[in-house]
């Protein structure tokens, strides 16, 4: 199938891209492409104008002082082989590698992906794990959100039809744990159940700080306050921690069923990709 | 801020050559290579971006050409099958292909062709663990895949020779 008709728009710069959104209304961000244009192929998406922002400089770069910033447009590629980002930020990295194939990424971008919004992605859920911070410009102006709250459901995010997300910043990630796991039927799909976990541990080895991101599971990323709660004060690798974050992540969750798999086999899933997280953390000492 | 709406020319560099067609925003840079320029080298399996059958070069990067708009890459440098070598001649990557059986019905071979030429480029001398990675979006139904990753190796191997002679 082919897309619909739509008005195509080039900004040159942030303002005129918000002037774009604003002006038209049923317009569409347009990024790499790789998830919306499928859509649009399959004729699931249909909008009447598409904002090209893949052009405007200043929506791409990587820049890390403290914390990580990254432009929305940059290439999930570049952010994926980026030497700063593989070595502070390394979830990043193993996200990425489960994102598509390398012509996806090629194109894709950073911000486009967080922002379109699909349960199954693994970028959302590496966002709420690491506390980042989305900076959004709209007619109104500048505003910045913290990922917990961004995302919505279904491909609906706090993102208002006018907005364009410009950057991402992510703390600095030097003495924090982290463990990245995907169930998918084959490598690069969307995810059939995953978890994004990051400790901060004390000096003794005790979860000071917990956050376990599910993604594929429900209709949009989330955190798990049941398992965040399990590990609060333990240690990780003692016997049964783990197992038990994973048998309750998924408390008070309405889990998804679909045409690929069932809720009870996704609840399954979800205990096993918490649980493997989790052991995946290298111990620490005293642990 | 460019504006494009119902028909328009649309100049795009392919192979090398600048060249011109007739477009709706809405066209996809698959559709208007084989349609607008007669350049039917890159096919088209799927319209999703799954099967790689339409992978191209944009800027020499690997892309989905079924998912990106002709208008969306005005002014730039695209790289199809056709360019790969001269007319009635085979590239060292198609020639490495054909000698190891790395195509049956040849579908899936272009977009095969342009990924390789984009991996060698970047990782001359990959492992085949690597070269699985690298191809893992593009999809074959007829070879199982072992004689397209004997055929990367070939071409890698033919490549470094040839350089270390010239």
């Amino acid at each position: 199938m082919k897309p619909a008709t739509f008005d195509y728009f080039r900004p040159d710069s942030v303002t005129e891209a918000v002037e774009a959104l604003s002006t038209n209304p049923d317009s569409k961000v347009l990024a790499g492409g790789q998830s919306l244009v499928p859509m649009m192929n399959m004729r699931l998406a249909g909008p009447s104008a598409l904002v090209d922002i893949g052009r405007i400089e200043e929506l791409h770069g990587i820049a890390a002082n403290g914390s990580l910033r990254v432009g929305a447009a940059t290439r999930q590629a570049d952010v994926m082989d980026h030497a700063t980002v593989v070595r502070g930020w390394p979830m990043i990295g193993a996200a990425l590698k489960e994102v598509g194939h390398p012509a996806i990424r090629a194109r894709g971008t950073f911000g486009g992906n967080i922002a379109h919004g699909d349960p199954g992605s693994e970028l959302p859920a590496v966002m709420l794990a690491l506390d980042a911070t989305f900076v959004i410009e709209g007619p109104s102006g500048t505003r910045s959100m913290v990922a917990d709250g961004f995302f919505l459901g279904h491909y609906t995010t706090a993102l208002d039809e006018d907005e364009l997300l410009v950057r991402v910043d992510i703390p600095d990630q030097a003495t924090s744990h982290w463990g990245f796991v995907e169930i998918d039927r084959r490598h690069g799909d969307y995810a059939l159940a995953g978890a994004a976990v990051r400790l901060d541990v004390d000096a003794a080895g005790h979860v000071s700080d917990a956050r376990v991101a599910l993604f594929g599971v429900a209709s949009r990323p989330l955190r798990s306050a049941a398992a965040e709660q399990v590990l609060a004060g333990t240690r990780p690798r003692d016997a049964g921690v783990a197992d038990e974050a994973g048998r309750v992540a998924l408390e008070g969750v309405d889990v998804a069923a679909d045409s690929f798999v069932s809720a009870a086999y996704r609840r399954e899933a979800t205990a096993t990709v918490v649980e493997r997280a989790l052991l995946d953390i290298e111990p620490t000492e005293g642990a | 801020m460019e504006i494009r709406q119902g028909n328009i020319a649309v100049e795009i560099t392919v192979n090398g050559d600048l060249r011109t067609g007739i477009a709706e925003p809405r066209m996809l840079l698959s559709d208007f290579l084989r349609h607008e320029l007669g350049l039917t080298g890159t096919h088209v399996g799927c319209e999703q971006g799954v099967c790689g059958a339409c992978t191209v070069l944009i800027d020499g990067v690997p892309a989905r050409a079924c998912l990106t708009f002709a208008v969306q890459v005005e002014g730039r440098r695209i790289d199809t099958v056709e360019g790969m070598a001269e007319p009635g001649q085979l590239s060292d990557i198609q020639q490495a292909y054909h000698e190891e059986h790395g195509l049956q019905c040849g579908f899936c071979t272009p977009g095969f062709l342009t990924s390789t030429e984009a991996l060698l480029r970047e990782n001359p001398d990959p492992t085949e663990e690597q070269i699985r990675e690298y191809l893992s979006g593009n999809v074959c139904r007829c070879t199982g895949y072992q004689g397209i990753v004997a055929a990367v190796q070939r071409a890698a191997r033919v490549r470094k020779a040839v350089s270390h002679d010239a």
